[in-house]
Parts: C-alpha cells; sequence; structure tokens
C-alpha cells in the first residue's frame, strides 16, 4: 500500500481557509467601496449645507457692494481646516472676495465657472449662486480638501483588514480543531488497512471514533474484515476435512495394496509350486494333454501375478511424492534401448534412433518407467517385423516442446485408440503380443502427474506413436 | 560349535511345504525348524515356551523370516533378535510377499541381512531358494558362537 502524497488533513485545512478568506476578502472589499462612497456623499452634503450658509451670509455684502463684509463672512471658514479655499464672484462673474486674503488661481479659479460639485484630485470643488429672492447677486466657490476624507478610508481600510486576518486566524484555528472529526477516523481507516495488507492479519479492527458516515464506513470495514476471517477460517476448516478424508482413503488404499500384494500373491505361488509339483512328482501318471493343461494353469498364475506386481506399480505412482530434477530423457532412452537389445541380442534389424538434447525437469525414477513402457511397447509390436526402427525424439509445437517414441510396427486401429490408455484394456490379442494392459495407464498416469498431456497416433500395420509434454518447471 | 539348523517363521503351509520342497531339491540337508507365528520364532530362539528345555548356545545358522506373522509380526521379531545380545549377530533373511518400499526400509533399518522378495513363478522360487541356500549355508561364515562375557 503506498504511502498518501498529501494528507487529508491538510486539504481541509486548505479548503476551510480558502472558502472563509475568499467570504472576507470579498465583504471586506464591499465594506470598503460602501465606506468610501457613503463618506464622499456624506461629505458632499456638508460642503453644500455649508456654501448654502455661506451663500445666504454673503447676500447682503454682495448686494451692497461691500468686499470687506464678505471676506469677514469667508474668513468665518476658518473653523474648517478641511475647506482650503473659498471665493466669492460678483453678478458679472468677476472675483469678489477669497479665503484665504488674496488666494488666487489655481486655488480659486479667476472667474466664475460652471455651477454644482466637482470632483478635482485630492479636492471637493462646490459653485453655487448666490441669491436674494429671484435675483442672482454672484456666485460663490469652496475647495474642500478630500485627504482628510482619505485618512478616514484610510483608517477604515486598516480596520476591515485586520478584522479580515483575525478572522483568518480564527478560523486557522477552527478548521484545525475541525478536521480533526472527520481525518482522524480516515486516517485511522487507512492506517488499518495498511496494517492487515503488511501482516496479512484479518483480525485487525478499525477503532470507531465517530458516529457520523465515517463511523459507518469504519463499521462496514470492519464487518468485511469479520467475513474474510470467517471464510478464512471456514476455507482453512475445509481444507483441513478434505485433507484428513484424503489422508483416511489414502491410508485405505495402502492398506488394500499392501494386502494384495501379501495375500493375493500367496496362494497364487501355491496354485503355481503344486502345479510344478504335481508334474514333477506325478508326471508319469500323467499323459500330454494333463501336462498341457497343467502348464495352462501356470502360464495364467503367472500372468495373474505379473497383473498384481502391474496394479501395485499404478497405485505406487498415484502416491509417490514428485523429485524433479534436471536429467537428460535421451540418456534414460539409451539405457533402457540397450537393455532391451541386450535381453534378445537375436532382433539384430532393430534399429534406435535417440535424439540428443532433451534435458528435462522431471522425476527420473518414474519418467524411466515411461520411457521403459514406451519403448518396451515398441519394441514388443515390432517384433514380428525382420526390421524396425524405433525413435525418440522431440519437436516444437506452438512453443510447447512434445516427446515422442514411433515405431513401425503393427500399430494399432486409431478408430479403438480412446482404449488405449485404460487399465486392462488391450488392441491386441494375449497370442500376438503379451501384456496386461497396465503399461500406459501407468505412463498416462505419471504424464499427468507432471501436468503433461499424453496422445497417440497409429495404422494397423503402419507403426504407432506415442507423444507427451511436461509442464516445464523452471529450476 | 557349528551348528547348520535353518530357523523358517512361516505361517502359510503352502509357503512352508514349497520353500522345503525346494530345499530339498538342492539337496539341503540341514535341519529345517519350522515355527508358525512371531511368538513361537521368539521362544524357539530364547528358550522360552515349548523350546524351554533348549538350550540357547545352540542357535541357527540362517533365520528365514516372513513379514507377515500373526502374533508378533517379523519386523517386530527382528527388532527383538537385535536387541538381544544372544540373538544379535545371527544371519536373518526377510523371505516375504512384500515389495512395499517401508517394508524392505524398516527391515534394513533393523539390520537384516537379506530382503527377498517371494516370486509367484514358482522356478523362480526355487530358484531364490537355491541361490539362497547356497549363499547362507555355504558360502557365507557365520559369525562365531557368542562367549559368555563377550557379547556388549
Amino acid at each position: 500500500m503506498r504511502t498518501p502524497r498529501t494528507t487529508i488533513r491538510r486539504k481541509l485545512i486548505l479548503a476551510i481557509m480558502l472558502t472563509s478568506t475568499t467570504a472576507l476578502a470579498l465583504a471586506g472589499t464591499a465594506l470598503t467601496i460602501h465606506e468610501v462612497t457613503s463618506l464622499r456623499a456624506l461629505l458632499a452634503r456638508e460642503l453644500a449645507t455649508r456654501a448654502a450658509i455661506l451663500a445666504a451670509n454673503s447676500t447682503a455684502a454682495l448686494a451692497f457692494q461691500n468686499p470687506e463684509d464678505a471676506s469677514q463672512v469667508l474668513a468665518g471658514l476658518r473653523t474648517d481646516p478641511s475647506i482650503v479655499a473659498a471665493a466669492l464672484y460678483d453678478a458679472r462673474g468677476g472675483v469678489f472676495a477669497t479665503y484665504p486674503m488674496g488666494a488666487s488661481a489655481p486655488l480659486v479659479p479667476a472667474a466664475a465657472g460652471a455651477m454644482g460639485n466637482r470632483l478635482e484630485r485630492a479636492s471637493l470643488l462646490v459653485s453655487r449662486p448666490v441669491m436674494e429672492g429671484n435675483r442672482r447677486l454672484g456666485s460663490l466657490f469652496l475647495r474642500s480638501d478630500l485627504r482628510a476624507l482619505d485618512e478616514r478610508v484610510r483608517a477604515q481600510v486598516m480596520a476591515i483588514l485586520v478584522a479580515v486576518l483575525g478572522s483568518m486566524g480564527v478560523a486557522l484555528a477552527l478548521s484545525a480543531w475541525l478536521q480533526g472529526g472527520i481525518a482522524q477516523p480516515v486516517r485511522i481507516l487507512a492506517e488499518t488497512a495498511k496494517a492487515v495488507l503488511d501482516r496479512k492479519d484479518y483480525s485487525v479492527r478499525a477503532r470507531a471514533v465517530s458516529d457520523d458516515e465515517l463511523g459507518v464506513l469504519a463499521e462496514g470495514f470492519n464487518d468485511m474484515l469479520a467475513e474474510i476471517q470467517r471464510r478464512d477460517a471456514e476455507l482453512e476448516q475445509r481444507v483441513a476435512d478434505r485433507t484428513a478424508a484424503l489422508e483416511a482413503s489414502n491410508k485405505e488404499l495402502e492398506a488394500f495394496s499392501y494386502s494384495v500384494s501379501h495375500d493375493l500373491r500367496a496362494p497364487l505361488r501355491a496354485i503355481d509350486g503344486f502345479s510344478k509339483a504335481l508334474l514333477e512328482d506325478c508326471g508319469d501318471k500323467l499323459d500330454q494333454v494333463g501336462t498341457k493343461h497343467l502348464d495352462r494353469v501356470r502360464t495364467a498364475t503367472r500372468q495373474m501375478g505379473q497383473l498384481i506386481d502391474d496394479l501395485l506399480n499404478l497405485a505406487r505412482i498415484s502416491r509417490a511424492e514428485l523429485r524433479r530434477e534436471r536429467f537428460d530423457l535421451g540418456a534414460v532412452g539409451k539405457e533402457i534401448a540397450a537393455e532391451l537389445k541386450r535381453a534378445q541380442p537375436e532382433r539384430e534389424g532393430v534399429q534406435f534412433v535417440i535424439a540428443e538434447g532433451m534435458t528435462v525437469v522431471a522425476d527420473t525414477q518414474l519418467l524411466r518407467v515411461v520411457l521403459d513402457n514406451l519403448l518396451r511397447n515398441a519394441w514388443k509390436f515390432t517384433a514380428k517385423h525382420p526390421t524396425a526402427r524405433i525413435e525418440l525424439g522431440q519437436h516444437r509445437d506452438n512453443g510447447h516442446r512434445v516427446f515422442f517414441v514411433t515405431d513401425d510396427g503393427a500399430g494399432f486401429d486409431m478408430a479403438h485408440a480412446n482404449l488405449l490408455f485404460a487399465p486392462f484394456q488391450r488392441l491386441h490379442r494375449q497370442s500376438d503380443f503379451e501384456g496386461t494392459g497396465v503399461g500406459l495407464a501407468t505412463v498416462q498416469r505419471i504424464i499427468h502427474r507432471h501436468g503433461g498431456q499424453l496422445w497417440a497416433d497409429g495404422a494397423v500395420e503402419r507403426g504407432a506413436s506415442f507423444s507427451f509434454t511436461l509442464s516445464e518447471v523452471k529450476s | 560349535m557349528t551348528n547348520t539348523t535353518i530357523l523358517m517363521a512361516e505361517d502359510n503351509p503352502n509357503d512352508e511345504e514349497l520353500t522345503l520342497r525346494a530345499l530339498r531339491k538342492y539337496n539341503v540337508s540341514n535341519e529345517v525348524v519350522v515355527v508358525r507365528d512371531g511368538q513361537e520364532a521368539l521362544d524357539y530362539l530364547f528358550c522360552a515356551g515349548e523350546y524351554a528345555s533348549r538350550s540357547a548356545n545352540v542357535q541357527p545358522q540362517v533365520i528365514l523370516l516372513d513379514i507377515n506373522l500373526p502374533k508378533v509380526n517379523g519386523l517386530e521379531v527382528l527388532k527383538r533378535i537385535r536387541a538381544d545380545k544372544r540373538t544379535r549377530t545371527l544371519p536373518v533373511v526377510m523371505l516375504t510377499s512384500s515389495a512395499e518400499e517401508r517394508d524392505r526400509f524398516a527391515a534394513y533399518e533393523n539390520h537384516a541381512n537379506s530382503y527377498i522378495r517371494k516370486p509367484v513363478d514358482f522356478d523362480q522360487f526355487t530358484e531364490a531358494v537355491r541361490h539362497l541356500g547356497l549363499y547362507w549355508l555355504v558360502l557365507n561364515q557365520p559369525p562365531p558362537a557368542p562367549r559368555s562375557g563377550n557379547g556388549r
């Protein structure tokens, strides 16, 4: 199980922080904009009021053309430091009085301009007419410094900023505390899963720390583990039961073959032995027919003895443990061929062709039984031909190595090929070729035990070919 | 003291008869004592039961021991022969129907001198008995008779 690159804890804190910071930043910005606009509007209103009062107070001075009075009226503005300059204009638009005294352009316009409010860099400019009834006596100009306002706005923004940062700090602390409720159970669950995988121990359980969906998840996880444990135990029990049953039947089979080898052979020995004794002791009282009958009894007895031995072999091969090792199949084949030739040196017409380099990883003793059966069969079924060719070789088929033993002897009818490997089934008469019919069944069992396949091809009087594969084990 | 008795432990009367017949055929004139179960074999060797009056100083030249014996199994008889200093040097030939690997293994593990499987074919059987007689009664030099105080 890999270790995660990032943690849920970090992700959760990041998500909470991102959300709260965005909300705070948006709220702060909106608040600031609102603050600035409303402050400006307020300032404009104040200025307008002041201008209106000032204009009303200046009517007399303008009406009587008294600039000194006008200057005095304007001088009253001193009390408000935000107003930096003011001017009164007469009806023709000329400068009538200024504040501070003697102020000129660009502080105050040289002539009366358009009426109304106007923003000019850091200043708010107000111009309004001075009226007496319906008669226009002149106009008033005020210049208010906005720096004071900026100061207030800056203070406001600072306050908001401090509030935002403070809130973020609180949010961070809160998220670090709150994430535990989610990240902790998930972390415990992940650690439990890792422990189960690492130690292959299904008895580990996740600690349930919350009663939300994560708690349900942990519970489900635990239930799954319990289920796996239960199945494991069940499987183990089943395997143990089967093994015990198998062992019991194996033991029975062993006892059976033991008694077969012992108890079935003893009477046979007696039949053969006393037949021989009869021939020896009472041979003079027997005619030729009697002697022949006794010979038949003895032949049958020996066949049965052979049959019992073959059957025991077959059973033994099924039980025997496979001991795989690397060896050359060809070398074993050559030994068996030499043995056959030694036993019947008169069969000079038989030629063995055995390939080189057939290294396999298999049970040497069992493969020797295979080759012995196949080569002995080939030897046997070529006996009626004056010359014969028996080949042991290999070829590749679909990447698999196929070994084969081929002869040009009596062969068999492919119509009966399915009977070849069944025990006691024979395709030839006992009078033609001797045998118990257990050999190829034994061969097949050995090949199957090696995870391989065995098959045969043949035609009557045109030879037989037995092919087999072995599951390739690298060692 | 030379003794040429053959002790044969065999419960099957047919096999007994055939073995005796084969021995006679090859002119083995040694006395053959036949015991029919493992207990009787032990009684004979250790002079107990019906053989109580026998002298333990006189032991057979070779013992032919079947494995599948009533009362006391042949392998057990072998074990007791090897466990007793009076009999531990006696040549014991297992003569049996069994070709089971574990029987062969157990026999040699308990120091049997030879293991022969009785063939079904009587010709082969007599041949086996002939070899056996020739080897154990003629060729093989038996161990010297144990003297008291000399055994381990």
